[in-house]
């Protein structure tokens, strides 16, 4: 694994497997009276969110509190940004707090890529702009693998606003990476320009995609990145983009509905397909922590960069021990 | 060093120790740390049922997350943590391993232990003992003692994960392993950075 996880495109599929297994493993321990491990005691991770958050900051928090590390949460909202500090600058802050890893959100698309270049710690993209949000696809992916038992071979259907959504894309690369095949519903409005340089195939038939579906995820309306209409209402989007008790009946058996939440209730899905038992959405809440501390344990846990200079002195030692 | 019919004979007499120092094995819970101490477990349970007519619960303990030296090697693969439903509180656990050597693994055992309950007692049963260690640890159960220099690397193979069972002793230039090496880790997965 890098050093960072800033993009799901970057994850080669015996990263992405390794950080699925590991998680796995992970979240079996969460059973236990005691979920708490010392692995990453004496590391630091500062969340730094510049966007509202609630599931993926406190899932991200809840990770690295049960490995051990410290946690300093840092919201754009109240602190020096808000009078104006840069990026930079509130990163070599960081820095200079010893922070090992920074858990970033941000709404410009790029934001960890440049925040790599200025820390010294790990950097995981937690979501930026339009981009991508690498955790939240490693957590669907592990959804699908435990409750279907494979990757490889699965029909994903992504259905809504793709054109704003940095899920559906770190989705299509790491399930891409791990031999799904993805298909993309949307209104022609609400996709991204480039989308047929994506590895991944286009319809704007929902109802005609759902029978070879395996997974169906749903993608809420972004209205606050919208600045132009891009559909006539959001009754006509429902109509032909929501997922309501008549779409399901198309469905296989077999299928799960996934939403990466928040949802928006009858809007992209009907109440009751939502609180089904075909519905993975609080299961991929749980599963979030799971991943999130795979990839914190993946990145924080062995040897970092501070640490090799020390791990070279220990070696040494040990040779000359050995040798006397 | 020891050839398949060494290695069952140790196990046959571990599990005869084990039947007199557990009054016949009640309350006993056998715990494997992987990746060889799993298979041990599971043949030493074999044993229990053949010699006593008696079935212990037999499970794995992963300890990596609770190694004290993370931080000198990169990330690695966890192994699986399974223990039994009947769990551990007031159970005498037999913690199983290829190889005693420093003592870290068992003390990272005992931490993770802690964390799943509350034995009444905790024992060591080793395949191989080969000395120089560095906490207040000792086996209970010892398959062989195995004099050593601390370059060597002990080497143990099982039918169950390499196909034939037999204990060699390497210099530690052949394997290319520095000397906490890979019988003692019994952690071959590492994570590719």
């Amino acid at each position: 694994m890098n050093r960072h996880l800033i993009s799901a495109a970057d994850l080669s599929a015996g990263e992405a497997v390794a950080i699925l297994d590991t998680a796995e493993e992970l979240a079996r321990l969460a059973e236990r009276p005691i979920p708490k491990l010392p692995t990453l005691r004496g590391r630091t991770v500062v969340n730094l969110f510049y966007e509202d958050s609630t599931r993926t900051r406190i899932s991200f928090e809840a990770a690295a509190k049960r490995l051990s590390a410290d946690v300093i949460n840092f919201s754009a909202k109240g602190s020096s940004v808000a009078k104006g500090e840069s990026l930079k600058d509130t990163a070599l802050t960081l820095q200079a707090m010893g922070a090992d890893a920074v858990v970033i959100r941000h709404s410009a698309s790029g934001a960890p890529h440049r925040l790599a270049e200025w820390v010294k710690g790990s950097v995981v993209n937690a979501g930026d702009g339009t981009h991508e949000h690498p955790t939240q696809a490693l957590l669907d992916a592990f959804t699908m693998r435990r409750r279907l038992g494979k990757l490889d071979g699965l029909r994903v259907a992504i259905v809504g606003d793709i054109l704003h959504s940095r899920v559906a894309r770190s989705n299509v690369w790491l399930l891409r990476t791990l031999g799904a095949e993805v298909t993309l519903v949307a209104p022609p409005t609400l996709l991204p320009v480039a989308v047929d340089t994506w590895p991944c195939l286009v319809s704007y038939d929902f109802s005609a995609v759902l029978p070879a579906c395996d997974v169906v995820m749903m993608l809420r309306v972004q209205h606050e990145r919208m600045t132009q209409a891009f559909f006539p209402s959001v009754r006509e989007y429902s109509r032909r983009y929501g997922l309501d008790s008549d779409r399901i009946a198309l469905l296989p058996p077999h299928a799960i509905v996934m939403h990466p939440g928040p949802m928006n209730r009858g809007v992209e899905i009907a109440a009751d397909v939502a609180d089904s038992p075909r519905s993975t959405i609080v299961e991929q809440v749980t599963n979030g922590v799971a991943v999130r501390m795979a990839v914190l344990y993946l990145l924080l846990g062995g040897s970092t960069g501070s640490d090799q200079a020390a791990a070279r002195a220990v070696e040494a030692a040990e040779r000359v021990g050995a040798a006397l | 060093m020891l050839g398949p019919d060494e290695v069952r004979r140790a196990l046959t007499r571990i599990g005869h120790e084990i039947l007199e120092r557990t009054d016949g094995g009640r309350e006993v819970v056998l715990l494997g740390i992987p990746t060889r101490g799993v298979p041990l477990a599971g043949r030493l349970a074999a044993r229990l049922a053949q010699t006593e007519g008696i079935n212990v619960p037999v499970g794995s303990l992963d300890i990596t997350l609770y190694r004290d030296d993370l931080r000198l090697r990169p990330a690695r693969a966890l192994g699986r943590t399974e223990v039994p439903a009947s769990g551990i509180d007031g159970k005498i656990v037999i913690l199983v391993d290829d190889v005693l050597f420093s003592g870290r693994t068992v003390r990272a055992a005992l931490d993770a232990l802690g964390d799943i309950g509350r034995p009444r007692a905790v024992q060591l049963a080793v395949l191989i003992d080969r000395g120089h260690r560095e906490l207040p640890i000792r086996p209970d159960y010892v398959g062989k003692n195995l004099p050593t220099s601390k370059r060597e690397v002990v080497k143990v193979l099982l039918t169950e994960t390499d196909g034939a069972d037999s204990v060699t002793l390497l210099a530690s230039g052949d394997s290319g392993e520095p000397d906490t090496g890979q019988s003692e880790a019994g952690q071959p997965g590492v994570v590719e950075r």
